[in-house]
C-alpha cells in the first residue's frame, strides 16, 4: 500500500523508476522466499541424483572408474537372473513387512485412539510406543539373534518346556528373522500416521453411525477405514521405501544368505564398482518412485493433510 | 581425480582429513616430550629433526596395531598415524587418493592391483638391512630350496619391479622392492572339535551332508573363493589349472558346486567380518567354517573349544606388507625407511608372532622371543609354561600344541595364497549370484 502511495508522488522519471521497482518487488518476493528451499534441493536432492544417473554410464575397471557413455551397466543388470530374484526377494520382504505393520498399526492406533479415553494416557501409550526407539536400529536388530539362536533364549526355553525336541533352525538366519526384524523396527511408522488420522476423525460421524444402527464392524469398515486411508497411506510409504532400501537388516538377519536391492548395491560400492552401484540405485529408484505413485493413486493424501 | 565426484568419496576424505589434523596437534605435544636418546642401532643423522615427522599410515586391521604406533614413537621419536579400514576400502583409497598416505599396509594380492597404478615407488633393497634375512618365501617363493611354488598371488611374483621407476613386476628378485612383508600366516577351516564328531581331515569336509545347516563361509569374494576352489579340488569335482587365477569355466564350475549346497541348506550363514565369524563359532550356530587364526584364538579365549584344524590339501595363505607412497621424499622418505628398518628389527615381530601371525624376519624375532614362547609358536612343541598374548592374557595354558604345528609344518604346505584374478570382474559377478541365490 505504501508503495503506490510513493509512486504518485510529483517528480515524474523518479516516480517511472520507483513505479517499475514497486512492481519488480512483489513480483520477485514469491522467487526469494522459495529461494532457500530451491537452492536446497538443487545442492542435495537433485545434484547427488543427477550425479548417480551421470555415474551410471561411466565403465569402470577393478580399482578405477572411467567417465564415459555406455550402457553395460544397465545391460548387465537387467539381464542377469540375480538381479530379478532379488528384486522379487526384496519385494517380498516388502510385502510382507507392509501386510504385517499394517495390521499391528492399526490395531495398535485403533486402541489408542478409541479404547483410550484420557488425553493423558493416550499420550503416555503413544510415548510407551516409541520406548524401543530410545536405542539404535543395529541394537533392536542384533539383540534379536542371540534371542532366536540355535542355542538361544527361545529355543533352549521351548526345550525345557518340553514344546519341541529340536531346536527349531527357521528362527535365525532365515527370511522369518528378517521379516521379523522389519516389522519390529518399522511397526511405529506405521502406527504414527494412522494414530493421526483417526485422531481427526469427528467422533459426531461414529456416533451417527451408531445411531443409524450400524454395528461396530460395520462402523470400522464403512466410517473409520475410508477415513484413516491417508495416515495408512503415508505409512505404507514409509515402511515400503524403507525395506525396498534396506541392506543391513537383510545381511544380519539372514546370515548374509539373503539378498536385498540395498546389499546388492552396498556389494557393488565395497567392490568399487560405482557405475554398476549406481546404474542399480538409478532402476531402485525409478520402482520405489512407481511404488509411491501408484499408493498416491489409489488414496489422496492431499485430501486430509 | 574423476573418482572424487562418486558420492560416497566426500566422506572418508573429511573424517580423513579432521583425523589428521586431530592428531598432528597432538603428535606436536607428545613428540617435544619423548626425548631423541631412544634411538639405538639406526642412522642418526635425521636424529633431530625427524622427530617433527609424522608418517600416515593405513592398511587392512590386523597389521595396523597401536602399540606398534607407540613403540615407534618410542624407539624412533617420529609419529606413526594409524588407519584401519577393510581390504575393499583400502585397495580403493591406495589408488584413488594416493596423497592421503605415506605408507600402505597392504595384502600382496592388493598390490598386484595397486602397484601398477603408479601411485607407490619401489623400495631400493640396498637401504634395507634385514633384506638378507627375509623368509625366502618373499624373495624366491620356495620356504626350503625345494618345496614348491604355491598357487594364486605369491608374494615373490609382486614384490619386485624392474626399476627404480617401473611399475611392472619383475619375473625374479630385482633391487627394487614394491612391499615390505610384515605379516602372514596360513589359514584353514575352524572346527568345534565337541560338536563335529568325527576327525576333521579335508577341506571336502566344509560341504559333507553331515553338516548341513551347521557350516559357514566367508563373503569376501576375492578370499571366499579360493576356500570354495580348495573345497572343490578336495571333492576331486574340479583340477584346476591354477586356483589363484581361475579360467571363467572353472569360476562357474566352482559356484555351481557351491550353489547347489546352498540350495540344500549346507551353509547357516556367510559372514563378513571378524566378530561375526566369532559369534557364529561360540554360539554353536556354526560347528565348522572358513576362520582366520586370531577369531579361532577369540573363541578359545571364552572357554569353548574351537581348533584351527590343519588339513591334507594343506593351507590358503595370505601376506601384506609395507609400502611407501609415490610422493614421499626426503626427510619423511628417510623416516619411512628408518620405520621399516625398524619394522623387521624384531620387536614387531615378536608381537606378530605372539598373536599367531608369521613375522618375515624370523633372526630378530627370535631375539625378543623367550624360548618358551619360540618353541610353542615357531617350533610347535608343546608349551612349557603359559602362553600369553602380547597383551599379558593367557592365551594357552602349559602343555598346549599349537594347530598345525611349526612355522616349517605350517608355511611349508600352503596350497595357494590370496589372489586377484584376470577374470576378477566375471568371478565377483558369479559370487554375488551364489550369495544371492
Amino acid at each position: 500500500m505504501t508503495l503506490t502511495a510513493e509512486t504518485s508522488r510529483p517528480s515524474v522519471t523518479a516516480a517511472a523508476g520507483r513505479a517499475r521497482r514497486g512492481r519488480l518487488l512483489p513480483r520477485v518476493a514469491p522467487y526469494l522466499q522459495a529461494a532457500p528451499l530451491t537452492v536446497t534441493l538443487l545442492l542435495f536432492l537433485l545434484v547427488p541424483i543427477l550425479t548417480i544417473v551421470a555415474v551410471s554410464f561411466w565403465d569402470y575397471d577393478s580399482v578405477r572408474i572411467y567417465p564415459d557413455f555406455v550402457l553395460t551397466n544397465y545391460s548387465e543388470l537387467l539381464t542377469s537372473p540375480v538381479t530379478w530374484k532379488t528384486y522379487l526377494n526384496t519385494l517380498k520382504y516388502a510385502a510382507l513387512t507392509w501386510a504385517i505393520t499394517l495390521g499391528i498399526g492399526f490395531t495398535v492406533a485403533y486402541f489408542l485412539a478409541f479404547h483410550v479415553r484420557s488425553t493423558t494416557w493416550q499420550m503416555v501409550l503413544f510415548l510407551v510406543c516409541t520406548i524401543p526407539f530410545w536405542t539404535s536400529n543395529i541394537i533392536r536388530m542384533i539383540s534379536w539373534i542371540p534371542f532366536l539362536g540355535r542355542n538361544g533364549l527361545l529355543n533352549s526355553g521351548l526345550i525345557s518346556a518340553g514344546v519341541i525336541d529340536e531346536p527349531l533352525e527357521f528362527l535365525l538366519f532365515s527370511d522369518f528373522s528378517v521379516v521379523l526384524a522389519f516389522v519390529h523396527l518399522y511397526a511405529l511408522f506405521m502406527v504414527v500416521p494412522i494414530f493421526n488420522s483417526m485422531m481427526r476423525i469427528d467422533r459426531a460421524l461414529i456416533e451417527a453411525a451408531r445411531d443409524g444402527g450400524a454395528s461396530a464392524a460395520q462402523t470400522l469398515w464403512n466410517v473409520i477405514l475410508p477415513l484413516t486411508k491417508p495416515g495408512i497411506a503415508i505409512g505404507s510409504i514409509f515402511v515400503v521405501t524403507l525395506v525396498m532400501g534396506d541392506f543391513i537388516t537383510v545381511r544380519l538377519m539372514s546370515g548374509g544368505q539373503s539378498a536385498s536391492i540395498g546389499l546388492m548395491i552396498a556389494n557393488e560400492i565395497s567392490l568399487l564398482q560405482y557405475p554398476a552401484a549406481a546404474a542399480n540405485a538409478v532402476v531402485l529408484l525409478a520402482v520405489v518412485l512407481i511404488m509411491v505413485v501408484a499408493m498416491l493413486r489409489v488414496v489422496d493424501i492431499r485430501k486430509e493433510l | 581425480m574423476t573418482e572424487t565426484r562418486t558420492p560416497s568419496k566426500p566422506a572418508t576424505l573429511s573424517t580423513g582429513v579432521s583425523r589428521r589434523t586431530l592428531l598432528k596437534g597432538s603428535a606436536a605435544v607428545a613428540g617435544a616430550a619423548v626425548g631423541s636418546g631412544a634411538i639405538t642401532g639406526f642412522p642418526t643423522i635425521w636424529a633431530q629433526n625427524i622427530k617433527n615427522v609424522t608418517l600416515r599410515q593405513f592398511g587392512t586391521g590386523v597389521s595396523n596395531l597401536n602399540a606398534v604406533a607407540d613403540k615407534v614413537k618410542e624407539d624412533l621419536g617420529f609419529t606413526l598415524q594409524m588407519t584401519a579400514l577393510d581390504s575393499d576400502a583400502v585397495t580403493q583409497r591406495a589408488v584413488t587418493q594416493p596423497k592421503s598416505y605415506d605408507i600402505a599396509d597392504i595384502e600382496y594380492w592388493i598390490c598386484k592391483k595397486v602397484f601398477p597404478a603408479g601411485v607407490m615407488q619401489p623400495m631400493d633393497v640396498k637401504k634395507i638391512k634385514n633384506f638378507d634375512k627375509i623368509v625366502p618365501i618373499f624373495i624366491t617363493g620356495k620356504l626350503t630350496p625345494d618345496s614348491a611354488i604355491a598357487q594364486g598371488t605369491a608374494p615373490h611374483t609382486v614384490g619386485f619391479v624392474e626399476g627404480k621407476d617401473s611399475t611392472k613386476f619383475a619375473k625374479s628378485q630385482t633391487e627394487w622392492m614394491t612391499l615390505i612383508p610384515t605379516i602372514y600366516n596360513a589359514d584353514t577351516l575352524g572346527i568345534r572339535p565337541d560338536l563335529v564328531g568325527r576327525p576333521i581331515s579335508s577341506w571336502k569336509d566344509l560341504l559333507d551332508p553331515a553338516f548341513k545347516g551347521k557350516a559357514s563361509l566367508l563373503n569376501i569374494p576375492s578370499i571366499g573363493i579360493m576356500d570354495a576352489a580348495m573345497v572343490c579340488e578336495a571333492m576331486g569335482e574340479i583340477k584346476y589349472g591354477d586356483k589363484g587365477n581361475m579360467t571363467k569355466e572353472e569360476i562357474d564350475k566352482t559356484l555351481k558346486i557351491m550353489t547347489d549346497a546352498k540350495k540344500a541348506g549346507q551353509f547357516r550363514a556367510f559372514w563378513k567380518t571378524f566378530d561375526e565369524s566369532v559369534n557364529l563359532m561360540s554360539s554353536g550356530e556354526v560347528i565348522i567354517q572358513s576362520m582366520w587364526s586370531p577369531a579361532v584364538a577369540a573363541v578359545r579365549a571364552k572357554g569353548i573349544q574351537c581348533v584351527y584344524q590343519p588339513l591334507k590339501e594343506g593351507y590358503r595363505a595370505w601376506g601384506g606388507g609395507l609400502g611407501i607412497a609415490k610422493h614421499l621424499s626426503g626427510l619423511e622418505l628417510e623416516a619411512a625407511y628408518e620405520y621399516i628398518n625398524w619394522y623387521l628389527s624384531g620387536w614387531v615381530g615378536a608381537y606378530l608372532n605372539r598373536q599367531g601371525y608369521y613375522s618375515a624376519v624370523l633372526d630378530t624375532a627370535k631375539q625378543h622371543m623367550s624360548p618358551e614362547e619360540w618353541a610353542f609358536w615357531m617350533e610347535g612343541q608343546p608349551a612349557k609354561a603359559d602362553i600369553l598374548s602380547p597383551e599379558g592374557k593367557v592365551m594357552e595354558k602349559a602343555g598346549a600344541v599349537r594347530d598345525g604345528g611349526s612355522f616349517q609344518d605350517r608355511m611349508g604346505r600352503v596350497a595357494c595364497w590370496n589372489a586377484v584374478m584376470d577374470e576378477d570382474r566375471y568371478m565377483v559377478r558369479k559370487w554375488n549370484e551364489f550369495i544371492a541365490a
